[in-house]
């Protein structure tokens, strides 16, 4: 078992090295970064000095060891574009995206997850055939179109929510929240759905196949045969053993969730991670760009890790299968 | 007159099959075909059918901006969908985007295609090391969101190139990041089904009289595994419209020189609130419009044809 999360973890630290050596050769050979950090008329010695500080008179080894042990101590460098350092930037717009992940994460759970169950149990309702058309389509319809429908309906017709930015914000340290504030709530709301909207769709046909699945099982059949009555076996038995596939599914859509907030905080303009990524992007500014992808990469892998090791740790039927998987 | 009567035969048999049946039992499927085959020859004979040429500045007229549709108070019968903030015909720039957004999305589809089964059949028929880094790199591409990586290919290309000449060339960097993100697909599937092939008796045969590896792979295996990647890449154009869709929304794909249907809800959006919502909504329905017709097609496509990719 020890093995096997060693294992584990030695995929992962080999994924994250691949990453930083992208991020790495972005930096230092996507243009000049000499030229990038230093105005036109800078002077020849100006030039190798910063060369010489910059460490890219070093062996290419060297400058790679150099740039990953500075990331590990979250040093990312400085910014092009506004001559900051990087992980200011990047802690400053941080809690901006995590709560419209959060609050998203918590529209998408409150209403997938009903309607995931109720399509499940009448499966021929009227009810739940509308359903799954909605999830059809809400599968088709691209975020930042629901987005600008969103904003059409509520913002410029409606006039009743904000269809930009953060509202007013509460500083609690270094952590700047808009759950404290109406305005900052409202300006929530809609970024939000927009976001949750696609994990809705996700969260209810996953559910749905699962509980089918389970509803049919052997133990189910029993449950009915003592007599229970029907909501403990649909929601004491059914649900509670749909939930364990269901919850570590929706545990690695949440990273999925952080990269899809680049669309929706560009739609809202919303001062968020991705919003600066994309900033980033347009306007060339490489250490910005392989920041973000560093930090999003190590959410993503750091998921994935505790995920599987979840399944190892609760389903020993798996452990079998997941060994011989891994060993090749 | 013989190939006349082969090519009846052939439709008579296409008439009878199974597929053709289970196409017409479905009613949705068949809304799905109509309005796919509608927009698709919309596209292709975009130059006709438009009313007005949007990038003949030489047409524009300013007296004529921000018209509302056809039907509004205030519309113009020149103008069925009325027009932008700078006289453009609105229904005439979605004629020409759909265009765009087709080509990209067949192209990129295309290209993925192309890669992947390339990969996979690399990967299948060579085993060992080759296979173990063509699908680490497939394993790490697909543990991260499609829109990242062509996010990140969009980047690359763009701090590589200059701005105008990328403006030139977005539509080769939007196809390359489409299929950098999606070949994985096709190469998994087709490594799997090269390692059943490579055993059986007519590969064998072909490595005892001495042909190639490369000749086998591509004259004898490749055709065998060809059928379930039709069937992904059907699956996929929906999925490729829809990326090249939000990268140009984003601002990093086909520019406003050469709009796709994302470019022009982007610069749609810029109008919201001043109250021309049409710049904004046509696109958005056509885009929406066109991606659930593909998925719906593609699903039926999928359940009909191999019941075990589901």
């Amino acid at each position: 078992m020890l093995s096997f999360f060693i294992r584990r973890l030695g995929q992962s630290v080999l994924v994250m090295l691949a990453v930083a050596l992208l991020a790495f050769s972005m930096f230092r050979f996507v243009g000049d970064p000499v030229t990038n950090m230093l105005s036109q008329d800078a002077s020849v010695e100006e030039r190798e000095q910063l060369r010489e500080n910059l460490g890219l008179n070093d062996p290419l080894l060297v400058q790679f060891s150099t740039f990953v042990s500075n990331v590990v101590q979250g040093d990312f460098g400085i910014s092009y574009r506004n001559q900051r350092a990087v992980s200011e930037l990047i802690a400053e717009r941080m809690p901006a995206t995590l709560e419209l992940v959060a609050v998203a994460f918590v529209i998408s759970l409150l209403v997938g997850l009903p309607m995931g169950v109720y399509s499940a149990l009448k499966p021929n309702s009227w009810l739940s055939h509308l359903f799954q058309t909605i999830s059809l389509v809400g599968i088709s319809l691209p975020t930042f179109v629901t987005g600008i429908l969103l904003i059409l309906t509520f913002s410029v017709t409606l006039n009743w929510l904000p269809a930009f930015g953060r509202g007013d914000v509460v500083e609690l340290g270094w952590w700047s929240t808009g759950l404290l504030t109406v305005s900052g709530l409202k300006s929530l709301i809609l970024p939000g759905i927009m976001l949750g909207l696609f994990q809705v769709t996700l969260i209810m046909r996953l559910v749905r196949a699962e509980m089918l699945e389970v509803l049919r099982t052997d133990y189910i059949r029993f449950a009915r045969a003592r007599g229970l009555s029907n909501r403990a076996v649909n929601f004491g038995h059914a649900l509670k053993n749909t939930l364990m596939p269901v919850i570590t599914i929706i545990g690695l859509q949440l990273g999925a969730m952080i990269a899809f907030a680049i669309i929706t905080e560009t739609v809202f303009q919303w001062p968020g991670m991705g919003f600066l990524f994309i900033q980033a992007v347009n306007f060339v500014d490489i250490p910005v760009m392989s920041a973000y992808l560093i930090l999003v990469s190590l959410i993503f892998v750091v998921i994935n890790m505790i995920v599987d090791m979840m399944y190892y740790l609760l389903d020993p039927r798996l452990r079998a299968d997941r060994a011989s998987a891994n060993s090749h | 007159m013989q190939r006349l009567m082969t090519f009846a035969d052939d439709w008579h048999r296409f008439l009878d099959s199974d597929i053709f049946y289970s196409f017409r039992r479905s009613r949705i499927t068949m809304v799905a075909a109509v309005v796919t085959l509608f927009l698709i020859l919309a596209a292709l004979f975009a130059p006709w059918i438009a009313p007005h040429d949007p990038f003949d500045v030489a047409t524009l007229d300013l007296m004529n901006s921000e018209l509302p549709p056809l039907w509004m108070e205030g519309g113009d019968p020149r103008f069925l969908l009325g027009t932008d903030s700078q006289g453009r015909d609105v229904f005439s720039s979605i004629l020409y985007g759909l265009r765009v957004s087709l080509v990209v999305g067949f192209a990129g589809v295309l290209v993925a295609m192309v890669i992947g089964v390339g990969m996979g059949l690399l990967s299948g028929f060579m085993g060992g090391l080759t296979d173990a880094i063509i699908m680490r790199i497939a394993d790490m591409i697909l543990s991260f969101p499609a829109i990242l990586v062509a996010l990140l290919i969009n980047g690359i290309a763009l701090s590589f190139l200059s701005q105008e000449a990328m403006h030139e060339s977005a539509i080769y960097v939007l196809v390359l990041a489409i299929a950098l993100t999606s070949w994985v697909q096709y190469a998994r599937t087709v490594r799997s089904s090269t390692m059943v092939e490579k055993s059986k008796e007519y590969v064998q045969a072909a490595q005892v009289i001495g042909l190639p590896p490369m000749l086998i792979m591509i004259r004898h295996v490749l055709p065998n595994v060809l059928g379930p990647v039709l069937v992904i890449a059907t699956i996929n154009l929906g999925l490729a419209v829809l990326t090249e869709a939000m990268l140009s929304f984003l601002g990093v794909g086909m520019p406003p020189t050469e709009p796709s249907l994302g470019t022009l809800i982007r610069i749609g959006n810029e109008f919201l609130f001043s109250g021309i919502w049409w710049v904004v909504i046509f696109p958005s329905i056509t885009l929406a419009l066109l991606v659930l017709a593909v998925n719906l097609l593609g699903d039926w496509l999928r359940d009909a044809l191999n019941p075990k990719l589901r």
